[in-house]
């Protein structure tokens, strides 16, 4: 098979239309798994007897299953049980869900990494724990994990082409649709290829300055 | 400079209904100081597995009491300060406070924070070892933090009253630094100004100059006496600097294997102590 430009310039705007998709996709599962992964970890560390429990169950469970089948049981057969949601919401969520359950170890141990008297001068001034946790723990912990949250970030664009399994139309599906309907899949594959690649590869270049930026200055 | 401490209840330490006070508990013996009391430790052990590192202390602090403690590592010195800051909980025995009960306790029994306990917290403020100032907010930020959220007072009075204590503490140009600018006797300066700002009837002191360089030892202790001479707050400094509580003490405490071993005057401890153990103890640091 044979490069032919014209047809890659024209099938571009399709692309650009999926790529888009990718990138809505990234940024609310990114949101949702910040959010999400920050609540899982607060609630382990607090020790609430049941709740904690659930907490650490749910990790263990995403964790220890594929991305793939969890966006096919959420978008194939919670709809049996009359939760269901178009593709791109189901998507977003699954995959949230997903990374929530990395991003809560990343808190963790960022929380972890606050040394013990840091918690004990908060006792001291008799802060209360909402206090303690958001202006004195937190802002300490989230400074260690900000690069790590990014990588988790550039993996998750990636990650976002699994998908195109539930019919999400994303740059993966996109460049998959023209191949079917053409009979050419060298144009579009290597175009999608390229453009996940236009935008990872700066990503982490950004993210490694970040990274040199935050790390502990001691 | 400071309201004068009220009169205390310590003989009938109000209980709450929850907590019952463990049998058997000894009135307190040779290191109290009777119904001045604003620390009272009665029966207070404290157990680390098989490790007794407080047993049955008995001890008491008058209001506005100068006390020193000495005596070698691990015998027990920062874990008492630990449970009257409420870092620790005691195995067995009952701690007031200004007359209000901090802990009391039940050996086995599972004790958790109540309400009494945090309000009673208040009364007492800490100085630690390794100063542990919030590293990301300026000195200013860290003194008038708990005065606005624990306190409830406006950040404007709040702010007034830090750059108070920063001029009290000699770093009033340094304000607007934060943690990682200052040198480590700024630091635990800023820390004692952090804790006077909450108005604390009891200051603990752990060791305050043991983490510091030699040269910025004097600026310290140059707070902590001016403190001691010029406020009626209760004092409570663990320390190896024996010269400084000879100095500032009213009272030199020994401690050794969990409990006091000599309780007295400076004089008397460092001059003429009656126990074996608080001789050889001198003796070692004082030679080194
Ligand atoms: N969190 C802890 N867990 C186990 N043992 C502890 C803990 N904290 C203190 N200890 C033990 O308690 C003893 C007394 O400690 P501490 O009060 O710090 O002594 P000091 O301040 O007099 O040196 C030591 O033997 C120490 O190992
Ligand atoms: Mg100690």
């Amino acid at each position: 098979m044979i490069w032919d430009n014209h047809f890659a310039i024209s099938v571009i705007p399709l692309l650009l239309q999926g790529l888009w998709v990718t990138i809505e996709i990234t940024l609310l599962g990114t949101l949702i798994a910040a959010v999400l992964g920050l609540v899982f970890a607060v609630l382990r560390r607090l020790a609430i007897p049941v709740l904690s429990h659930l907490v650490a169950f749910l990790v263990v469970f995403v964790r220890g299953t594929p991305l793939l089948v969890q966006a096919y049981c959420a978008f194939f057969v919670l709809p049996a049980y009359g939760i269901s949601f178009d593709a791109f919401t189901t998507g977003a969520v699954v995959i949230g869900i997903n990374y929530s359950a990395y991003m809560a170890e990343v808190y963790r141990s960022g929380i972890q990494g606050v040394p013990a008297g840091q918690w004990e001068a908060a006792t001291a001034l008799s802060l209360p724990g909402v206090r303690t946790w958001g202006r004195i723990i937190l802002p300490q912990a989230l400074r260690t994990v900000v690069p790590m949250l990014g990588n988790y970030l550039i993996q998750m664009f990636k990650d976002s082409a699994v998908l195109s399994a539930i019919t999400v139309v994303e740059l993966m599906a996109a460049a998959q649709a023209i191949g079917s309907a053409s009979f050419r899949y060298l144009e579009p594959l290597t175009l999608a290829a390229g453009l996940f690649l236009a935008i990872s590869y700066p990503a982490s270049r950004l993210i490694n300055r970040l990274e040199r930026r935050y790390a502990p200055q001691h | 400079m400071r309201p004068s401490i009220e009169s205390t209840h310590v003989s009938s330490p109000p209980v709450p209904q929850d907590t019952v006070v463990a049998p058997g508990l000894a009135a307190p013996v040779s290191t109290g100081v009777g119904a001045d009391a604003i620390i009272r430790f009665q029966g207070v052990s404290k157990n680390w597995g098989s490790n007794h590192v407080l047993k049955a202390l008995n001890f008491d602090v008058a209001a506005g009491e100068k006390v020193s403690i000495i005596g070698p590592s691990g015998s027990g010195k920062t874990t008492i300060l630990r449970i009257l800051m409420t870092l620790e909980t005691p195995s067995e025995g009952l701690v007031t406070v200004d007359g209000d009960v901090l802990w009391s306790v039940n050996a086995g029994e599972k004790v958790r924070e109540t309400r009494q306990l945090r309000e009673t917290r208040r009364k007492i403020g800490m100085v630690f070892q390794q100063f542990n100032l919030f590293p990301h907010m300026t000195a200013l930020e860290n003194i008038i933090e708990a005065p606005v959220h624990v306190l409830g007072m406006n950040r404007a009075e709040a702010q007034e009253r830090a750059a108070d204590l920063l001029k009290l503490v000699g770093l009033a140009k340094h304000m607007n630094h934060t943690p990682p600018q200052m040198s480590g006797g700024q630091q635990q300066r800023v820390a004692i100004a952090r804790a006077l700002a909450m108005r604390p009837k009891v200051l603990l002191f752990d060791e305050p100059t043991s983490a510091l360089d030699p040269e910025l030892i004097g600026d310290v202790l140059n707070v902590i006496r001016n403190l001691a001479h010029t406020t009626d707050m209760t004092m409570l400094m663990v320390t190896h600097e024996m010269r400084f509580a000879e100095e500032i003490s009213d009272r030199v405490v020994m401690f050794d294997n969990g409990g006091a071993v000599e309780s007295g005057p400076p004089a008397q401890i460092f001059k003429n102590p009656q126990q074996e153990r608080t001789r050889t103890f001198l003796r070692a640091v004082l030679q080194h």
